[in-house]
């Protein structure tokens, strides 16, 4: 408990009749980086605004650095940095208008908005367009300047939602390397998204969220393990003898035979099953030529709790945009 | 904290000296009535009412200057009206959102709008009154320089309070608004019978009851009442009436500007912790 920066209990959230958000419960220690997975409509965002005190509490409790959202939303509001979903620039002010007024709206002194608009502009490379309009600035441009602008008050929680949304492959990997920056600095990051390679390679911890419930928790590590679906594929000087050998072992589920070797599904953790399967493998004399061990994917993970893919063309996209990326 | 109203008219004003094209089509309207209307009026009135005998002593002034105080009026009404846009933008470019979530209370939103908004308007009447006393406007006749300042802080006193009081109702109903639309179709109904039902363009004292009534409370003959003391003078024959103001009379129309503006000033607070952004 004294090492939760929030804490949601019992959240719900109905719009008129919809309920958007149901009964949601997490925790979010210190200094981790905490994801919310979900499809789009799943009711990220409005967990996220009732967070940051944009939406009222209709039911439940949140506390965030120690403050009661309902009760002292003022205290919550100075603990707290945003980017929100849609981009939220003034068109007509500069980059360093955005980052100044963002400063004296928090109330910093004069000298720590200067040094740290330095600093940021640095941080997110955008020295150059120091004087620039963000009408003119690239939507990966944009992205990075509103960032910037949710560090400027060097918050304790920084509320991300869905940051790379829309953002070209490159500037996606570069937006993660700030945020685990950032983390590394020691601020605690709450983020959403709906792509499974964002969560799976950003979060300590990931909820998956799916039409206003959270269905479940964990580290990628373990949402990945916990579908008990791991692969060694093996090739050995005796592929048969293998399999024979192996198959008696309680984790192995089941075995097929390949064009060259045999892939081996694993109830449980594989990383800790292999180690004590080549040892057995080789006491019998068999010689191991290759093995590679696959954990199944967010994607994998995610079918498997929600029992199907993500609906939207969210997927679509982000698949399709890594494939471009690789060309 | 107490300085973040600061923060917005910072803001304000920045956009405001970047799109200098506003503080052009806002002066044009004022510019072309005073050139083209009241050069026009002022050549037909002038010659009928200089038969109008003024009595021995008596300070008659032309229409021109007559209506350089309603030109000035028109022109912070519009401004002010307008003034409440800004935040129909900032909810549709989402602006307003991060306002909202920043521990900066509502009521400096409103204030750092409504002085920016005056600002604005002291601009304004500055090159109004100017181009209109090039073009024959006579205000100040007479004045010791001590006088014409005193006479400026006076209109900007007028102006201010009347600037603010319109700011803020605009702000009320833009920030309870979804579209441009529905301001721009509540200035066009307001604008029209404020301006006509005032003393811009005309003397008041001819009007039918109900007209005179409704012009006696309107914000705009108040200002323009206190516009004409600081810039004319207490006592003028003009359009062959007789214009005469004592001080507290002066008072009591700046008295009931403070009024107006403290009442939109609650309506326009109420509205903004009315609002939800998402
Ligand atoms: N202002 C609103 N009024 C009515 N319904 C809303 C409103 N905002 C969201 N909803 C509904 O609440 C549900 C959750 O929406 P929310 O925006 O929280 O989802 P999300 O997970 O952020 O989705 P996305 O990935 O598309 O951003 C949806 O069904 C949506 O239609
Ligand atoms: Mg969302």
């Amino acid at each position: 408990m004294s090492d939760a920066i929030i804490e949601v209990r019992n959240l719900s959230h109905w719009y008129g009749h919809i309920k958007a958000v149901d009964s949601v419960q997490f925790e979010v220690k210190k200094g981790e980086i905490f994801s919310f997975l979900g499809p789009n409509g799943a009711g990220k965002s409005t967990v996220i605004n009732i967070l940051i005190t944009l939406l009222p509490i209709q039911h439940g409790e949140a506390r965030i650095a120690g403050y009661d959202v309902a009760r002292d939303p003022e205290k919550v509001r100075d603990s707290i940095g945003i980017v929100f979903q849609e981009t939220t620039l003034d068109r007509d002010m500069t980059v360093y208008e955005i980052l100044e007024f963002h400063g004296r709206l928090y109330s910093m002194s004069k000298d720590s908005r200067r040094t740290r608009i330095d600093e940021l502009l640095t941080l997110v490379e955008l020295e150059a367009k120091r004087n620039t309009l963000t009408k003119h600035l690239s939507g990966g441009m944009k992205r990075r300047l509103e960032i910037a602008r949710g560090l400027m008050t060097r918050p304790t929680i920084l509320f991300l939602d869905e940051p790379t949304l829309g953002l070209d492959p490159q500037t996606r990997l570069k937006t993660w390397e700030y945020i685990k920056m950032v983390n590394a600095d020691g601020t605690t990051i709450f983020l959403t998204t709906h792509y499974m390679d964002e969560a799976d390679h950003l979060s300590d911890r990931i909820s998956i969220i799916d039409r206003g419930k959270i269905i479940t928790s964990g580290t990628p590590w373990d949402l990945k393990n916990r579908l008990g679906e791991d692969v060694i594929y093996m090739e050995t000087t005796d592929d048969k003898r293998t399999e024979a050998l192996i198959g008696k072992e309680t984790e192995v589920r089941s075995i097929k035979r390949k064009e060259r070797g045999i892939s081996v599904m694993i109830q449980g953790d594989g990383t800790r099953v292999l180690p004590a399967l080549m040892e057995k493998v080789r006491e019998a004399g068999i010689g191991v030529e290759a093995v590679n061990l696959k954990k199944p994917s967010m994607d994998d993970v995610f079918v498997h709790y929600t029992g199907r893919q993500i609906r939207d063309e969210g997927l679509v996209q982000s698949v399709t945009k890594q494939v471009a990326g690789k060309e | 904290m107490q300085k973040g109203f600061l923060t917005v008219y910072w803001r304000d004003m920045i956009r405001f000296f970047r799109y200098k094209s506003l503080l052009f089509s806002s002066l044009l309207q004022p510019a072309l009535w005073l050139a083209f209307f009241g050069v026009a009026m002022a050549s037909n009135f002038d010659r009928y009412t200089s038969g109008i005998p003024v009595p021995p002593g008596g300070f008659s002034i032309g229409y021109l200057t007559f209506m350089g105080a309603g030109m000035i009026a028109m022109t912070t009404l519009f401004t002010s009206l307008y003034g409440g846009i800004i935040f129909l933008f900032d909810k549709n470019w989402g602006l307003m959102r991060e306002i909202i979530a920043s521990p900066l209370p509502r009521t400096h939103i409103i204030i750092g709008v409504g002085l920016s908004g005056v600002t604005k308007s002291f601009i304004q009447v500055i090159i109004i009154t100017i181009f209109g006393i090039l073009l024959g406007v006579q205000f100040f006749l007479g004045y010791p320089p001590l006088q014409i300042g005193i006479a400026l802080i006076g209109i900007f006193a007028f102006v201010g309070i009347f600037a603010l009081g319109f700011i803020f109702f605009s702000s009320a109903i833009a920030i309870s608004m979804e579209s441009p639309e529905g301001l721009q179709g509540v200035i066009t109904l307001l604008t029209m019978p404020l301006f006509f039902v005032s003393n811009a363009l005309y003397p008041i004292d001819s009007f039918p009851s109900f007209l005179k009534a409704f012009s006696g409370i309107n914000p705009l003959t108040h200002m323009i009442s206190g516009i004409r003391y600081f810039a004319i003078g207490s006592d003028f024959y003009a359009l062959g009436t007789h214009y005469f103001n004592t001080p507290p009379q002066i008072v009591s129309s700046f008295m009931g500007l403070v009024v107006f503006a403290v009442v939109t000033f609650l309506l326009a607070r109420w509205r903004f912790s009315k609002v939800v952004v998402t």
